[in-house]
């Protein structure tokens, strides 16, 4: 985490100009007033100096101020959280949703068509870029038959929570295809590793009813590493939220992202890469926990 | 490897093949010049004269997709092979040295996989506003983590084996080592990294010029031409339809490619 933080601070320094870029641009500015604001700023101590200062404000929740419209850039992220969020709950349903019912019947009927159909799907979804899916997706049902929305989180004149959720559906689906298709086929190995163990062979020569010993406990024992890996891909969810959000115009925190990086407007930036880094970490750590959790041999 | 898997590996290598021949011969196979501005034909959608339409400036878009097939593929096969290389030598470093290089190697690699790969490359492109040399060793420079935790660990648990330790015992360096005992162990491994690295790289090229971040127009690549076609995709769906097309399928080939020659090696891990 610490080592994160150091390459965040590093392409803070590295942005153009430094983090005084904006007033040097600036032909309004007079050169000894950057010097006067340089030195306010601290920026005239020694670099190990200057981290340790921005690295105790950050931990205290002071992560500067946009340079776009000057506000603190920790409330501007707070006030774009729940929407993604939202869209990042919504998908993340979607995606097991998807992903859970094929990996195991893939996994149950190896070599069926299930199975082809998911593996073909699968290798698609991997290779698909997320922000065209998007425009198709965009393109096809938002303007070309008109069943959803193509952008936004509401419509201007109808809050109501179902016209809210027309909203999420398309982006949901984005953002979900990805996962949806690595985790489909996770599952189905780990569900073929655990078909082939004796317990299975056991309970069936015992007469439990098949439907029973697939989900009771072939499934039960297959959840536990699909947990560990659906949070491990926080790092991914992440991209693909930077992407889902720009291409829907979703108000969320990728949307912040992009709009920061169209402006150049690096204390967004840089906080966005911070927490979300923060957030992967602690995610992997979670992961790890669940993992012991679920697991009782490595307890 | 069943006969459906044989047919898959051929119908891959076809299409590869067939993509690789168009970037390279784009300037004889283009029925039109890439940049050829055609400002009566413009937004002309697709016809025989023109199989995937013209774009706002009348541009033939089979011809521009051709010639982005030379930046895109280029960046995807070059990137990867960095990825990997470097990968490599990371790995082969911190399973050789052990200790605090070996620590130091991979806490780096930790810190840059729980950043997340796409935002972290579209500030660094806004930083340093790469060319398409730069672009290539930054696509890299977030990449090589996962090659360099495999390799690593093949190389440690070689290095503890009886026939390197023998090799290491009669006086054998451990550049001479490397080369001899634990390349062949490890190139399996990095020619299925490398397969999948093409395709991820051709993907991240694309997500940063489609932010125009990433390969600057007026040099065409599949990312920036939907860039471009996002402004008047209701109007030109074509425009942003055949970009993407090319995309997904020399991502899938590579993808399924690397998915092939990763299955024999999965059937004879006994040795």
């Amino acid at each position: 985490m610490l080592l994160v933080s150091v390459l965040v601070f590093a392409l803070l320094h590295a942005a153009p100009g430094g983090p005084l870029s904006v007033y040097l641009e600036n032909p309004g500015v007079r050169p000894e007033d950057i010097e006067r604001l340089r030195r306010a700023l601290g920026l005239d101590q020694p670099l190990a100096t200057q981290y340790l200062r921005w690295l105790a404000a950050f931990v205290r929740g002071d992560w500067g101020f946009s340079l776009s419209d000057g506000r603190p850039v920790a409330e501007r992220m707070l006030e774009r959280a729940p929407a993604t969020l939202e869209l990042a709950a919504t998908s993340l349903v979607m995606a097991l949703l998807a992903a859970v019912p094929l990996g195991v019947r893939s996994a149950v009927r190896r070599g069926g068509w299930v199975d082809r159909i998911g593996s073909v799907a699968a290798l698609t979804g991997v290779s698909l870029p997320v922000f065209w899916f998007g425009l198709l997706l965009q393109l096809s049902i938002a303007i070309g038959l008109g069943w959803l929305p193509s952008s936004g989180r509401s419509s201007a004149f109808e809050g109501g929570a179902a016209d809210r959720i027309r909203h999420l559906i398309l982006p949901g689906i984005v953002l979900a295809a990805v996962h949806a298709a690595a985790w489909s086929r996770y599952l189905r190995a780990s569900m073929i590793g655990i078909l082939s163990q004796r317990f299975i062979l056991a309970g069936e020569s015992r007469g439990v009813p098949h439907r029973r010993l697939m989900l009771r406990h072939a499934l039960r024992n297959a959840a536990g590493p699909l947990v560990t890996v659906v949070l491990l891909d926080a790092a991914l969810l992440v991209s693909g939220a930077v992407v889902t959000e720009s291409v829907f115009a979703w108000p969320g925190l990728g949307g912040l992202f992009t709009e920061a990086l169209a402006r150049r407007d690096y204390p967004v930036l840089m906080a966005f890469l911070m927490v979300t880094s923060v957030a992967v970490i602690m995610l992997n750590l979670l992961a790890d926990l669940a993992h012991r959790v679920l697991d009782p041999r490595t307890r | 490897m069943t006969r459906r898997a044989d047919r898959g590996t051929l119908l891959a290598l076809v299409v590869a093949t067939i993509l690789v021949t168009f970037a390279l011969f784009a300037p004889w196979i283009a029925p039109h010049a890439p940049d050829a501005i055609d400002l009566a034909g413009r937004r002309a959608s697709p016809s025989t004269a023109h199989w995937f339409g013209t774009d706002d400036l009348g541009r033939d878009l089979f011809a521009r997709v051709l010639f982005g097939a030379r930046v895109s593929l280029a960046i995807g096969v070059l990137a990867a092979a960095l990825t990997v290389a470097l990968g490599a030598t990371v790995g082969t470093v911190a399973g050789w040295t052990g200790r605090w290089i070996d620590a130091l190697l991979m806490r780096i690699a930790d810190a840059l996989l729980a950043m997340p790969r796409l935002p972290l490359l579209m500030i660094t492109s806004v930083i340093l506003r790469p060319g398409v040399a730069l672009l290539i060793v930054l696509v890299a420079a977030v990449g090589w983590m996962e090659t360099a935790r495999v390799v690593r660990a093949e190389v440690r648990s070689l290095a503890t084996r009886g026939f390197v330790e023998a090799a290491r015992a009669v006086g054998a360096g451990a550049i001479w080592s490397m080369w001899r005992h634990v390349r062949p162990n490890v190139m399996p491994t990095l020619v299925v990294a490398t397969t999948l690295a093409v395709g991820r790289s051709i993907l991240l090229e694309s997500a940063l010029s489609f932010f125009g971040v990433g390969v600057q127009p007026p040099t065409a690549s599949w990312g920036n031409m939907l860039y471009q076609a996002q402004a008047t995709m209701a109007t030109e769906p074509w425009l942003a339809f055949f970009p993407g097309v090319a995309i997904v399928i020399s991502v899938l080939t590579v993808n399924a490619l690397g998915e092939r020659l990763d299955l024999p090696k999965k059937g004879s891990d006994s040795n």
